[in-house]
């Protein structure tokens, strides 16, 4: 069972977002940067079927910045065997020239028995790189995964959709992306965090192209307008239903 | 004349609403390129709806057919779209639905171009291709340029409000000719009848932990049945990571992000991912025993108080209006 997974560094969700002085970026200044909730899902899926496997290899790739050797370092504690990280200035808006950087990497680096991603990142809500790569890649790909069994070389995926549940299969190896639900991802423990310091991460400076999604401005969203306070307890439910009526008109 | 894509959707061979939105949308591109818009539909023949998508602006409407195509055929549905924008389509512009969200990263890359995913508004400047998404689930918008030969976008579900634009609409089938890939759906394990996603539902309801346990949302059930089929009851993360409710209901930055007419927030104090879920919901009540929860911030109407008082009445007061 060799294993790729896909990851990313992103802002932590309690982040209060400030525009930086270039007014399209994050000011990072105060920000705390964790894994990827998504990818952890991915992580853990890798682990568990090393584990059940009994052999294998789970390589983490991550593009970014030096900074994400750190995030790196948190999916090697959760017992990752080695990372790589394509290092840029800043992950590029267009989520295919991400994407090529990734495929080229992962051509070098496989074949894989399977590769993961998270569904989205939590930062720029993209929700792309992974399929796209499964399309240079020309690999099968099955999106935002809930549920995984792989049998047969034949893989299984539940996928929410809108008020239902897909039953999708493909061949493998594949492309999965994850979502919450397919199962629970570990805390590192010390023993993982003293272990991952040793573990080997490399680092390969990747020149990426302009790709064709700039970004011109970062802007705050409109402030909502101060609402009111009707009243206090049921008492209230006569007035918040006449304004409801008349004056949002949404009933 | 330059072609717009409006990229349709349907389940089971019936459209599906947010199939209004992306020709909407498409219209309002092709309006300021001076183009035409052509709505796709994907599946195994004419889905039901199609013949009413030149009323939202589509002057033809191509359904392509394959085998395979009756249900969601990513890989083959992705190579029927892409060979189509090859033949000169200047802007493929799909939906961010489960769907979507799978599809358009793949006609974007067969396409050998970016996606600007998600996208809540769309504008042409100086000839140019401009698109708003929300970034950090809402906490920022970018304002992006689009330089891709064609463009890809996949618009927000529930911001494009479908507008009649009356269209030729001309209709026409045409066989795919791709196979439906190696991806293939097995079955489709439908929740309760009628249910319906808080991605798309007009009013949603969310529970948090004020609920006190699970089985008190029947309280929150009973109130999106006093809506009458148009509410969906959606919950905080604390309880989805209780294990509550369903991650499917999950409203907030690692859960869905919901823009309904109305959001009642009850018994959630407004954690600030739970607001970057919800923040752009049309009008929103908070009915809170916290008179300083944050939640307060952003709701335009709030009831202090208990909860096991004010959500039964409010049920009464909703049904006795319908």
């Amino acid at each position: 069972m060799k294993i790729a997974v896909c990851i990313k560094r992103v802002a932590d969700s309690e982040t209060r977002v400030k525009v930086a002085g270039d007014g399209k970026s994050l000011d990072d200044a105060g920000v705390k940067f964790i894994l990827n909730p998504y990818d952890e899902f991915a992580v853990e899926e890798a682990l568990q079927r090393k584990e059940k496997a009994g052999t294998g290899e789970v390589v983490v790739l991550a593009l970014g910045s030096a900074t994400a050797q750190e995030t790196i370092r948190t999916a090697l504690a959760m017992g990752a065997d080695r990372g790589i990280l394509l290092q840029t200035d800043a992950v590029p808006a267009d989520g295919f020239v991400t994407a090529q950087a990734i495929a080229t990497e992962l051509k070098a680096g496989g074949p894989w028995d399977l590769v993961l991603f998270g569904k989205m990142a939590i930062d720029d809500y993209n929700s792309q790189v992974g399929p796209m790569v499964a399309e240079l890649l020309d690999l099968p790909c099955v999106t935002s995964v809930s549920h995984l069994t792989i049998e047969n070389g034949v893989a299984t995926a539940d996928r929410e959709i809108e008020g239902a549940v897909e039953v999708v299969q493909c061949p493998v190896p594949a492309v999965i992306t994850t979502d919450k639900g397919i199962n629970e991802p570990r805390y590192p423990a010390l023993k993982g965090i003293m272990a991952a310091k040793k573990k080997p991460l490399e680092v390969k400076p990747v020149t990426l192209g302009g790709g064709s999604i700039e970004v011109l401005e970062m802007q705050p969203p409109p402030a909502r307008k101060e609402g009111k306070i009707v009243g206090e307890g049921a008492a209230a439910v006569p007035e918040l239903v006449k304004l409801l009526r008349e004056e949002a008109k949404v009933l | 004349m330059t072609t717009v894509l409006a990229v349709c959707e349907q389940r089971d061979g019936s459209l599906r609403k947010v199939s209004a939105e992306v020709v909407t949308g498409a219209r309002r591109i092709a309006d300021a390129l001076g183009a035409e818009v052509e709505a796709l539909v994907l599946g195994s023949g004419p889905a039901s709806g199609s013949d009413q998508l030149g009323g939202f602006g589509a002057d033809r409407v191509v359904t392509l057919t394959g085998d395979g195509f009756g249900k969601y055929a990513p890989e083959g549905y992705a190579k029927a779209v892409a060979d189509r924008a090859k033949a000169g389509a200047t802007v493929v512009v799909c939906a961010a639905s489960a769907q979507g969200k799978d599809l358009a990263p793949r006609i974007a890359a067969k396409l050998g171009t970016g996606l600007a995913a998600d996208v809540t508004d769309v504008m042409v400047e100086g000839g140019a291709l401009m698109a708003i998404r929300p970034v950090y689930a809402g906490k920022a918008l970018l304002k992006v340029k689009l330089t891709g030969k064609p463009a890809v976008l996949s618009l927000r579900p529930n911001v494009f409000t479908p507008v009649q634009r009356p269209k030729a609409g001309t209709a026409s089938t045409a066989a795919a000719n791709v196979p439906a890939g190696r991806v293939t759906v097995k079955e489709i394990k439908a929740a309760e009848a009628g249910a319906l996603d808080v991605a798309e539902a007009p009013i949603v309801i969310s529970g948090g932990r004020g609920l006190k346990e699970p089985a008190n949302f029947k309280i929150l059930e009973d109130l999106a049945h006093a809506f009458g089929g148009r509410a969906a009851v959606g919950a905080s993360r604390a309880v989805v990571d209780a294990g509550w409710r369903p991650h499917a209901d999950q409203v907030g930055q690692t859960g869905k992000t919901v823009s309904p007419t109305l959001y009642i927030a009850i018994g959630i104090s407004g954690a600030i991912q739970h607001l970057a879920g919800m923040r752009t919901s049309k009008v929103i009540v908070a009915i809170n025993k916290d008179k300083d929860a944050p939640i307060f911030k952003v709701a335009d109407y709030g009831v202090v108080g208990d909860l096991f008082e004010i959500v039964p009445a409010l049920t009464a007061a909703v049904k006795s209006h319908a």
